[in-house]
């Protein structure tokens, strides 16, 4: 069976590599991208498993991509786990009205990643089988 | 009639300057000494009979024994016990007479209670404007970022002990590099926080007051748009945020202005001006034959709502370069105190009155944004030909059209320009117009 695929959208390289070797060694092809504005285009090209969103992010927020992705059908529920700053509850408020399958506040435990990962991918499957 | 807790403290009070014993007074009105001193010492509620005999006999009106100023005393106690619930009601009951027994105590708890309101007022003020402080919220990204990256990558080297040495090194790199970035903004935080300490001198200035208030009303008063006569005072009676006296007669001074405003720009006909030709403020002052500055003004407080005209910003400054006008755009920091960058098209137009400048901007901070820009600087004659020339520079502010919006706009803009907020918070570190050093360094 290929590999799930994950792309990691984040416009900080450090935590884009912590990520990234978390889920490479889980199993996980991990493609990153740092950039919003790319990130409708890369989607669509590359048609992940699941995205990892950051909130912020130059070009095109995380907010805006998740509008745009639940607003087609063919990405309406693709699992994105969205990257939020601690405390900050109106975001994750915004988040979840714009249709995130999941939330993660920084800084957070590398498990937890893998867990919210595994856990939306997984009701995704169980919801298509 | 209202009786006062210290009717009998009056009552005594007039009692002894007339010289008069408390024995001949009480046998005057008919009690028993032992009464009247229980009513002096303010024991004893007066009834309205028994006060008009007193009045009477101390030869004065009873509202001279009856009313007190002490309304405010009572209404800071009970603000008091309504933050304490250690206070019963039947001690609450009882407030006219700790009043009259201890007047002193009473004034000094109302006192400590109005200023306890007071402080209260301020830390939510303070609190208010950190949450909105676009350095302070860019500065708690930066550490959030760097702790993440810090705690995601410490646990790797700590859980897995498998790491090839080439990504051990690369992790070692990265928490060295994470530590410094954390230490470089707890530092610049800590500096900022400083410098706002010493610059503030009061809660806030009247300009502050007047956009404060303005922000609440999201920058537009419908009542002006269909009032046929003044309406200045009615419309700030009673607003929280105008505290005081001349930020009142600033708020005057911009409503009148927006009233001329929406009379020569009347918001039907500015609707469909901006559906035909967009928000190019020369176009619409040519088509209402109205000045240049009006129409910034007036495109920077259109109602919210309306469909296709984005959020606006505008600043405004007079020939020093003092802003005295600051309604912020999304993403585009705007300095609360201080001068704001030099390279702002604003200051541009200033050297340039009467030529309109039209330019794409990037507003330095972590994450770039370009906006849109139109500058136009106003000279006035008011004092006539003998009078000062007085300068009045506007910037209005819009975002930056995406690729193919504005054909318009991209082709008549040839560069962008690199600006900041101001200088103390720029990260731009080779900028020709910097004052002085900043805080940050850029990313």
């Amino acid at each position: 069976m290929a590999e799930p695929h994950v792309l990691l959208i984040e416009d900080e390289p450090n935590i884009t590599e912590a990520i990234r070797f978390i889920l490479t060694r889980a199993g996980w092809r991990v493609s990153a991208l740092a950039n919003g504005s790319e990130a409708l285009a890369r989607i669509e090209a590359e048609q992940p498993d699941a995205v990892i969103l950051d909130l912020m992010l130059p070009g095109m927020s995380g907010l805006e991509i998740l509008t745009h992705l639940r607003a087609q059908a063919r990405t309406a529920r693709l699992p994105v786990l969205m990257l939020t700053a601690r405390g900050q509850g109106r975001d994750r408020e915004a988040a979840e009205r714009a249709g995130a399958s999941a939330f993660l506040a920084k800084p957070f435990a590398n498990g937890d990643v893998l867990d919210c990962l595994q856990r939306i991918t997984a009701t995704e499957s169980a919801r298509n089988a | 009639m209202a009786r006062s807790a210290l009717t009998g403290t009056r009552v005594r009070e007039r009692r002894t300057a007339l010289r008069l014993k408390q024995a001949d007074l009480a046998r005057a009105v008919g009690i028993s000494p032992a009464y009247l001193n229980l009513i002096e010492h303010n024991r004893r509620r007066v009834g309205d009979p028994l006060l008009e005999k007193l009045a009477a006999a101390l030869g004065v009106d009873v509202v001279a024994l009856s009313e007190g100023a002490e309304g405010a005393l009572f209404d800071g106690l009970r603000e008091a016990a309504a933050a304490e619930a250690a206070v019963s009601a039947s001690e609450l009951e009882r407030i006219e007479e700790f009043v009259g027994r201890f007047p002193g105590w009473a004034a000094v708890v109302a006192g400590r209670q109005a200023r306890v309101g007071a402080l209260e007022r301020v830390v939510e003020s303070y609190a208010e404007r950190m949450a909105q402080d676009p350095f302070v919220l860019d500065s708690l990204h930066e550490v959030i970022s760097a702790v993440t990256s810090l705690r995601s990558t410490a646990a790797i080297l700590v859980e897995a002990d498998d790491i090839e040495p080439v990504w051990r090194a690369r992790f070692l790199a990265t928490i060295q590099q994470e530590s410094v970035r954390l230490s470089d903004t707890a530092e610049a935080l800590v500096g900022y926080l400083d410098e706002v300490e010493e610059a503030e001198t009061g809660l806030s200035s009247p300009q502050e007051q007047v956009e404060a208030w303005l922000e609440a009303c999201n920058w537009h008063l419908p009542e002006l748009e269909s009032a046929t006569r003044p309406v200045h005072e009615s419309l700030i009676d009673g607003v929280p945020e105008l505290a005081s006296g001349a930020a009142r007669a600033l708020a005057l001074a911009h409503i009148a202005r927006a009233q001329a405003d929406a009379r020569a720009l009347p918001l039907p006909a500015m609707i469909e001006a901006l559906a035909a030709l967009g928000p190019d403020p020369a176009a619409l002052a040519a088509r209402f034959g109205v000045p240049m500055g009006a129409v910034f003004r007036r495109l920077a407080t259109l109602p919210p709502d309306l469909d296709g005209v984005p959020r606006m910003g505008l600043v405004v400054c007079d020939a020093s370069g003092t802003l005295t006008l600051r309604r912020p755009a999304p993403g585009f920091a705007l300095p609360r105190f201080g001068a704001a960058c030099p390279l702002w098209p604003l200051y541009e137009a200033l050297s340039r009155p009467m030529q309109p400048i039209r330019s794409l901007v990037d507003m330095a901070g972590r994450l770039p944004q370009r906006f849109l820009t139109y500058a136009f600087c106003q000279p006035s004659h008011p004092a006539g030909f003998d009078g000062p020339v007085l300068m009045e520079a506007m910037m209005l502010i819009l975002p930056a059209p995406r690729h193919g919006d504005d054909a318009e706009a991209e082709r008549a803009v040839t560069s962008i320009r690199r600006i900041g907020s101001s200088c103390r918070i720029c990260p731009r570190a080779d900028c020709a117009g910097r004052r002085e050093p900043s805080i940050l360094a850029e990313r």
